[in-house]
């Protein structure tokens, strides 16, 4: 696409550009390109100097069992963020979508918590959920079953995929209520007057005219999951125990700056690199076919 | 939209049971942010010996008050002046840098635009998160560790924003750039005073989703402000959970959880239909 009628001028475009061009060059660029350059060393242990190992860091991390978890565990809570928060979200919507008088009120009341930042949906499940003072281990406790996400792994794991579809419930009923508004309802109603049943409407229906929504609100909320549960992650388990939740985006932080192993956490760096350069295409191929640019 | 009774909506002993699972998911959405409220504003001890009360205390404007004035390592006001700079600083920063650059890549011919448009395209790819060493390591290089620049700089080098305005801009009917030649309006002119009018409701939503984004960053700030005077609120909770066995001050800490919510979600409440529109345009 190209427009018909431009300006002339060579200066004026240029400078225009240039406050964009520096500031990706000095805070995008380089530092990308650092991240590829200081994969391929190691620094000596007193830090003076790198040595070039080629792609040794990567042969290194794949063989490592810690970051392999780390993959594992990335994929099962990405997974799992993402079914339930959509699966929490769908199930909304469509309660939404059957009023006739309303549906704008619980929109405006279930989108604020998008507002909140991960980081503090963080701190209201750990609070919640705090061995000594949380209301809902208390009660827990009350029933019998004694919760401590802070020793046992799966618990952490429940804990940290729950805070982190909890935040994400507003993003993904909004846009599948949507996605059910746009349904023609006269669809709905023919398949009414043949007998179908609500379930058997939604089955054959709904959810497969709802398919763009779904694989569009898939890739987004897995590279969510990926990329931006980082502050749950941190201030409700800190990545553990034992590295049960530490997730590769942790996992890049803890390396790089508690551990201190720059090579390997560039390495790491690089292998996320990758995977988010795969997400945008599956994105971007499937959003060419939905939106035109 | 429902705009005429179908049959398919349900009446009676069915319209009440949808109410009542809507109710039921708004509960299990409003109830942490329900009891971090109710935790404002009891005492420490009422914390201490669970099961904590449900319902709110007296202790609201004591417990406020401490957050903001001394909070635990540093005012909580003064990290809301962080964040609020921060936020301000990424929308504006990266609003105009990407309407500057949009309006060249779609109004001119100039060499080396192609390779330019490439170039902004593939930063759509890369997150923060994922580059956060060696980005820490410029702007260390810059001395910008504990300021406002390194807060701001890093977060708007990305170019979405400059693909909704170039695809803003696509649309806007070739006329108006010719009636402005004609006229002998210089470029900025037109820019000025016929592009940035009609762009008003884009700048709008993406200035909310922006505005939203700046104020939750965590990781970033958490890297490069370890002076707490530079906190911002979001990332400043953690750091007042104490290290060691000591137990953490919850009423000034929920206070706080409180207070970093209420700005984005003022802006989300309040501009809900730039809100929406925002979310929308920029998954586009």
């Amino acid at each position: 696409m190209e427009k018909r009628v431009t300006f002339k001028g060579l200066w004026l475009p240029l400078l225009l550009v240039l406050p964009q061009i520096v500031i990706t060059a000095v805070f995008f660029f380089y530092p990308a390109g650092q991240a590829i350059w200081q994969s391929l060393f190691i620094p000596d242990p007193f830090g003076l100097s790198m040595k070039y190992v080629g792609l040794g860091n990567f042969e290194y991390l794949l063989g490592n069992p810690y970051y392999r978890a780390s993959f594992v565990t990335t994929a099962v809570f990405s997974i799992l963020v993402t079914v339930v928060s959509m699966g929490i979200a769908l199930y909304l919507a469509v309660l939404a979508d059957r009023l006739i008088k309303g549906s704008g009120v619980y929109r405006t009341l279930l989108i604020w918590p998008y507002a909140v930042a991960p980081a503090v949906a963080g701190v209201l499940w750990l609070f919640m959920f705090n061995t000594r003072v949380g209301v809902v281990s208390w009660y827990l406790g009350l029933l019998g079953y004694d919760w401590n996400h802070v020793l046992n792994g799966e618990e952490a794991m429940g804990l940290v995929v729950v805070a982190s579809a909890w935040g994400r419930i507003s993003y993904n009923f909004l846009f599948f209520l949507a996605g059910l508004q746009a349904i023609p309802k006269s669809v709905i109603e023919a398949a009414a007057i043949d007998g179908a049943r609500f379930w058997t409407r939604f089955r054959t229906i709904v959810f497969p005219l709802l398919s763009p929504t779904t694989f569009f609100l898939l890739v987004v909320n897995i590279v969510y999951a990926f990329f931006e549960t980082f502050g749950v992650i941190h201030t409700i388990t800190s990545g553990g125990p034992q590295q049960s939740t530490t997730i590769l985006v942790y996992k890049v932080y803890a390396d790089g700056f508690v551990g201190q192993d720059l090579g390997s956490s560039a390495a790491q760096s690089v292998i996320l690199l990758v995977i988010v350069g795969l997400l945008t295409i599956v994105q971007f191929k499937f959003i060419e076919r939905r939106v035109h640019y | 939209m429902a705009d005429h009774s179908g049959m398919v909506e349900k009446r009676g002993f069915g319209l009440w049971m949808t109410h009542l699972g809507l109710i039921i998911g708004l509960l299990f959405v409003f109830f942490p942010i329900w009891l971090a409220l109710v935790a404002s504003t009891v005492t420490q001890a009422d914390i201490m010996d669970p099961p904590m009360p449900l319902l709110p205390g007296e202790h609201f404007f004591e417990n406020y008050r401490k957050a903001l004035v001394s909070g635990i390592n540093a005012p909580v006001a003064w990290m809301m002046v962080n964040s609020m700079i921060m936020a301000l600083g990424i929308a504006f920063g990266k609003i105009v840098i990407s309407l500057l650059s949009a309006f060249a890549i779609v109004y001119f011919r100039f060499p080396g635009r192609r390779t330019f448009f490439w170039l902004i395209f593939l930063t759509l790819m890369l997150p923060v998160e994922v580059r956060i060493v060696p980005t820490y390591e410029v702007v260390a290089g810059f001395g910008m560790l504990n300021s406002y620049s390194g807060l701001i700089f890093p977060l708007i080098a990305s170019a979405t924003a400059t693909f909704l305005f170039r695809q803003f801009f696509m649309t806007v009917p070739d006329e108006l750039a010719e009636a402005a030649r004609v006229d002998g309006a210089s470029p900025m002119q037109f820019f000025r005073d016929i592009l940035l009018p009609m762009s008003r409701t884009n700048i709008a939503a993406l200035f909310v989703i922006l505005f939203i984004y700046g104020w939750n960053q965590y990781l970033w700030p958490l890297l490069i402000t370890t002076d707490p005077s530079m906190n911002t609120i979001v990332m400043g909770i953690k750091q007042m959970f104490p290290s060691g066995d000591d137990f953490a001050d919850w009423p000034v800490i929920m206070a706080t959880s409180i207070l970093a919510m209420i700005p984005p979600v003022i802006v989300v409440v309040g501009m809900q239909r730039l809100f929406i529109r925002g979310l929308v345009d920029s998954e586009k």
